[in-house]
């Protein structure tokens, strides 16, 4: 499967707070799984873009939600893709030992969203999906794994609300 | 179908033993090879594949098994692999997932990860047969198998001879928790089989998820070292 056969593209960003500084000892296997875990993200199948500092190899230099929250957005052409990479490969290790690196959420922590294939999001219109789940619930723009909308549903949703608007 | 109509299907033994060599293979099987494996014809297998499929427990497609395409290819064959679904009956009804589902989702909540994890790695302990731990890749597929999780070596036959060996495995036992709550059933079944090995022997269990199999393998511990 190409991007070009998806006319819509699946978002996700995930804030993680940290429980050490990166350069504290504690924090050192999970730093150390940065690389391979990127690399693996960067040639899975489905996978378009992630979000990476300027001049850095990863995003975790970003500190958009907070000087401890580290920030992950990407982009992927389907829901399944980006399943199958988060607890079907490498990545999965990292989310198993999470407790060990950082504090656990109350709030929800990740958020997906349909954006049209070619648009690669800001950080602000990822925080602003993020603050919208945490605000309204899951809804066809903004959502999660367990409660995902299709790119239809979120298509027909948008064209209600302008529909509404009009 | 009902479930227990599903299961009753597999009273047959001819009809099991084809099922269960399905099932094994992790693959598409055609009929010629399904029929060979059960020992018996390729008519009477065909029955069977059939009466299989209607029940849901195989899924049928067809494929051309030669690899060519085109006129002269032939026409393609009939190919079964097992189907996803789970069937299960409880006499007297019990619904154990519904409480494995709750508890997941409180634990999740609460972040117990640590505390499942513990858990587990005692279940394992206790399930284990003798005291010592696991001494070879064989003894762990007996063990593996015998809890259902389909185990099948790789790399038996690499260049790099048997250091190379790795236990993969076809089946999650705990597939619907896990797809809801990743990172904390894989967590608990990668400690529960920890401690079904035990950790101070030649063997090591560890994560190396793939889409479609249980997210943890076996192999010798001399080869991980870090």
């Amino acid at each position: 499967m190409t991007a070009s056969t998806h006319a819509a593209h699946l978002a996700e960003l995930n804030v993680a707070t940290l429980r050490h500084p990166l350069d504290d000892p504690r924090m050192t296997p999970f730093v150390e799984m940065l690389d391979p875990v990127n690399a693996a993200a960067d040639e899975a199948p489905g996978f378009v873009w992630r979000l990476v500092e300027d001049g850095a190899a990863d995003a975790t230099g970003l500190r958009p939600a907070g000087q401890d929250v580290i920030v992950n957005l990407s982009v992927w052409e389907t829901q399944e893709a980006l399943w199958d990479y988060t607890y079907r490969s490498g990545h999965l290790e990292v989310m198993r030992r999470r407790r060990e690196w950082f504090e656990r959420h109350v709030e929800s922590h990740l958020v997906l969203w349909w954006v049209p294939a070619g648009h690669l999001p800001t950080v602000g219109e990822a925080l602003e999906r993020l603050a919208d789940l945490r605000a309204h619930g899951p809804s066809p723009r903004a959502f999660t794994f367990a409660s995902s909308y299709t790119a239809a549903e979120a298509a027909e949703h948008l064209r209600a609300d302008a529909a509404g608007a009009a | 179908m009902e479930d227990i109509d599903a299961i009753a299907a597999l009273q047959d033994p001819v009809r099991r033993r084809l099922y269960e060599y399905v099932a094994a293979q992790g693959r598409e099987v055609g009929r010629n090879e399904a029929a060979e494996a059960a020992g018996v014809t390729r008519t009477l297998a065909a029955h069977h594949l059939e009466r299989l499929t209607e029940a849901g427990l195989l899924e049928s497609g067809s494929r051309r098994l030669t690899g060519r395409s085109g006129p002269g290819a032939g026409r393609p064959a009939k190919v079964y692999t097992r189907a996803r679904a789970e069937r299960a009956v409880s006499l007297p009804a019990r619904d154990y997932r519904t409480a494995a589902e709750l508890l997941a989702e409180a634990a999740e909540q609460a972040g117990l990860d640590a505390g499942l994890c513990a858990a587990a790695r005692r279940r394992g302990e206790t399930l284990r047969d003798s005291a010592a731990p696991c001494g070879s890749l064989e003894q762990a597929m007996e063990m593996l198998a015998a809890r259902g999780y389909e185990p099948h070596l790789e790399g038996a036959e690499g260049a790099t001879g048997a250091a190379a060996r790795v236990v993969r495995m076809r089946n999650c036992p705990f597939h619907a928790v896990a797809e809801r709550f990743p990172p904390l059933v894989c967590g608990m079944n990668l400690a529960l089989l920890e401690g079904l090995l035990g950790t101070d022997g030649p063997l090591r269990a560890r994560m190396d998820a793939r889409p479609g199999e249980c997210c943890v393998v076996v192999d010798d511990s001399k080869n991980n070292i870090d």
